[in-house]
């Protein structure tokens, strides 16, 4: 068996943990989402591992559901503005010219307005869902991704290589996906991994305003939102999401870094 | 030499072993040994030429020389003695004194060399400030040298950037630098391998004549036989980090003993008779001239040539005289701002989008640097393979047999379909180029320096695979280049080429033979001849020319 590095590994428990916990939710959930069992910010105890909550509901419940929700709203948004940002900024790249100028102009105009206030502006106005906050999320994201993509895949597009396909005619799918793709690929998993955490930030964030994720459905900038009061008297309830997402930002980043350094080499990815 | 004597010579360097740390992906690190026990003396004032191909260990011996292993590369026994000192044993305190002052280097890529922030004065006179010569007498000192080395105003070039002055030039004041702290000896890496022939020649006699007035001692280290010919008194051949031969110049050229070294001296000796000038041409370009987009400037000023069919025009020039832009013209990537190009009876559509899929087929190219013409990413099998699939529609296994057809064709057999290209020698990438090309079963192939980024015996191999491909499947090929010996070795017509525009065009015994005009006289006797007193030769015949005048 090959060797996994330390902080491969420890990167990968943490994130299967998380992961796994969101997608069993249903089933190593002690209590429902939204049942109130006890009284308001008991401690922690054999019947609540966690403690419970500002009206009573179990923590530990709260706090699976809640990673469900934001895991997964993160990583729609996460894909979606992957898919969005990588496909416009490879066009953008190997077409140059006026293509490349109006997507590019379009992105630095977007990206000039600061991303916390353009999706407030928009939820404001809009129904909050999660399919509004995944797409608004996103759209807004993927100005970034496009800028990573389009700067590689200029680098890339430069090469013989790509000339060579031109030449023999290829199409601009095939000179997309198989000649400048693989060759982007390891920054953009890199980038990948980081972007999936400020989606998770930036998703927590606009819980904790109040225009994300809206109660009663649980998610983890929600609980600080609903516990920030509890500090006050010395009551840990809210900074045990703070904790979560502090750990899932990291150990996402151990397992892209583990995964850029596998991939970056020139054997077509086939090595350690 | 017996092992306890003294050393009485400048340089010693006795039974040197050099290794580095491998990471070949997916496996375990490994020791790998770059140099195997090479022992060699450099007395005061003497050259010694080190030739090999690349991974022959040169540079990596020549840095020794200075107690330095560049990237990871560690001195693993042996002992270097400079004048008479063990330096591998003296610590930082006694490099510091050692290299810039003792030893000095001079490398390959002067552009890449210089600081471009700061004017070439402050970086000759660095080092010797660091030995504690007074500023003025450094300055005088680098002024002496660049008259020396033939540098125009050698009184204010000093004031100028890197950027401000050729390569050709930049290179000599690199040696100047490395020459200004009066050193005993200087490494010479790879001095000329970046310049132009014409550049070439005046470099290497600049630094003759220097190394000649100043006394100093050095190392020069050349894959190019020719080159070093004209400079050293000794010569090593070395190979695999062994040495093969060592002896006086005259003993190397005249009568080499070692099987390598004669195939080293007969290098670029191809016979190819002209062919006849029968056929009807496959390529016609008329009368074409062409800019870059956003400048006013024509790379490309009336260019006119013919290609008859299964032959092969070579394109010549130095760097800047639009050989590179005629190809990207005739392949579409550039639309010519006038003219016209016939291609197999065909007039061509000027630009890319407009050419039709059988004109692409069978108008191939193969490029210079084989490397960033794969796809690091796919295997042989989908590189060679992709022309197959996309202009005749072979799948499965097919397209396999094809595959492994092409790659007997260019004498590379079973076991290399699935490699990447990560996995395969200089030599062996760009045979797989030709495969590829071969593959879409062109009509001609243009060939963009082909053979400059490989050793002169793989080049020589690439050559004569071009040639044997020529006869069976009568493909034609344009042929760019900046080397007239393989011009010699491949053409049957040759175009001149000269700040875009074609000075002499015509079959090859026609454009070799004299009368000339003044570029072609001059690049043809540039080119390095394998004897000994070419150069004073050329230089004495250009001065006669030049006084006649």
């Amino acid at each position: 068996m090959r060797r996994y590095p330390l902080a491969a590994l420890l990167g990968l428990t943490f994130t299967c943990a998380y992961f796994g916990a969101a997608l069993l939710a249903p089933l190593i959930a002690p209590y429902g989402m939204a049942e109130v069992v006890g009284d308001s910010w008991e401690p922690s105890s054999a019947q609540f591992w966690l403690g419970t909550d500002s009206i009573g509901r179990d923590l530990l419940s709260r706090m699976i559901w809640g990673g469900r929700t934001t895991i997964f709203v993160a990583a729609c948004a996460t894909l979606l503005s992957f898919g969005l940002g990588s496909t416009l900024g490879f066009f953008a790249a190997v077409k140059g010219g006026w293509v490349d100028q109006a997507l590019s102009r379009m992105v630095d105009l977007m990206m000039s307005i600061p991303s916390l206030i353009s999706a407030l502006v928009v939820l404001s106005v809009m129904p909050v869902t999660l399919p509004v906050l995944i797409l608004v999320m996103g759209i807004l994201d993927s100005t970034r991704v496009f800028r990573l993509a389009r700067a590689v895949a200029v680098d890339v597009a430069v090469m013989d290589y790509v000339e060579a396909a031109r030449l023999r005619g290829e199409k601009q799918g095939w000179i997309i996906f198989r000649e400048i793709l693989p060759n982007a690929l390891s920054p953009l998993v890199a980038e990948m991994g980081l972007r999936f955490i400020f989606a998770v930030l930036f998703i927590s964030t606009l819980s904790f305003l109040g225009l994300g994720v809206q109660p009663p459905l649980a998610d983890w900038g929600g609980i600080v939102k609903e516990n920030k009061e509890g500090i006050v008297y010395g009551i840990p309830a809210a900074l045990i999401p703070a904790f979560a997402i502090a750990t899932l930002a990291i150990s996402v980043n151990l397992v892209a870094d583990w995964v850029l350094n596998r991939t970056s080499s020139l054997k077509g990815g086939r090595g350690a | 030499m017996p092992k306890d004597t003294l050393p009485s010579a400048l340089l010693d360097i006795r039974n040197l072993k050099i290794g580095a740390t491998a990471y070949p992906p997916g496996e375990a690190p490994k020791e790998v040994t770059l140099v195997h026990g090479v022992s060699l003396t450099v007395e005061k004032g003497k050259v010694l030429g080190l030739i090999g191909e690349s991974g022959a260990g040169k540079s990596t011996i020549g840095l020794s020389s200075m107690a330095y292993g560049r990237g990871g590369v560690r001195i693993t026994g042996g002992e270097v003695f400079v004048n008479g000192r063990d330096i591998l044993q003296s610590g930082p305190g006694g490099l510091r004194a050692l290299r810039g002052k003792e030893v000095t280097y001079v490398a390959q890529s002067a552009a890449a060399a210089f600081n471009p922030a700061k004017p070439l004065m402050e970086q000759v006179i660095e080092t010797t400030l660091a030995t504690g010569m007074a500023r003025a007498e450094a300055e005088a000192r680098a002024v002496d040298l660049f008259r020396q080395l033939g540098l125009p105003n050698p009184e204010t070039i000093g004031k100028r950037f890197p950027h401000q002055v050729s390569g050709g030039q930049l290179q000599r004041v690199m040696t100047a630098m490395a020459l200004c702290p009066k050193p005993d000896l200087v490494v010479f890496d790879e001095p000329t391998t970046a310049l132009d022939v014409t550049t070439q020649i005046e470099v290497l006699a600049a630094i003759k004549r220097a190394i000649r007035e100043t006394g100093v001692a050095a190392l020069y280290i050349t894959h190019d036989l020719a080159v070093v010919a004209q400079v050293a008194d000794h010569i090593m051949v070395l190979r695999h980090g062994r040495m093969v031969e060592y002896g006086t110049c005259a003993q190397i050229i005249e009568t080499p003993r070692q099987d390598y070294t004669r195939a080293l001296v007969s290098v670029r000796s191809i016979d190819h008779a002209e062919k006849p000038a029968g056929s009807a041409p496959v390529l016609s370009v008329q009368n074409i001239s062409a800019r870059y987009k956003g400048t006013n400037f024509d790379v490309l000023k009336n260019v006119q040539v013919d290609l008859p069919a299964g032959q092969t025009l070579a394109v010549v020039g130095e760097s800047g005289s639009g050989k590179s832009t005629l190809a990207r013209v005739i392949t579409g990537l550039l639309p010519a701002t006038q003219g016209r190009i016939t291609f197999n009876g065909r007039t061509l559509s000027p630009d890319l989008a407009g050419r039709t899929r059988d004109d692409l087929r069978e108008l191939q190219m193969i490029y210079q640097m084989a490397d960033v013409a794969m796809n690091p990413r796919q295997t042989v099998e989908t590189i060679i393979g992709r022309p197959l699939e996309f202009y005749f529609g072979l799948r499965g296994a097919a397209k396999r047999q094809r595959v492994q057809d092409l790659l007997d064709q260019i004498e590379m057999g079973r076991g290399y379909a699935d490699r990447y290209p990560a996995e395969l020698s200089g030599g062996q990438k760009q045979r797989v180029c030709i495969a590829r090309a071969l593959a879409a079963q062109p009509k001609l192939i243009i060939c963009d320096e082909v053979t400059s980024a490989l050793d002169p015996l793989v080049a020589d191999g690439i050559l004569k695979l071009l040639l044997n491909l020529q006869a069976e499947a009568g493909v034609a090929y344009l042929f760019i280049t900046h080397d007239l010996a393989t011009v010699r070795a491949i053409a049957d017509r040759i175009a001149v080429m000269y700040k875009g525009e074609v000075r002499r065009y015509g079959t090859k015994s026609d454009v070799l033979s004299p009368p000339y005009d003044d570029y072609t006289d001059l690049l043809l006797s540039s080119v390095p001849e394998m004897r000994l007193g070419w150069l004073e030769e050329v230089l004495a015949h250009r001065r006669m020319v030049g006084a006649g005048n």
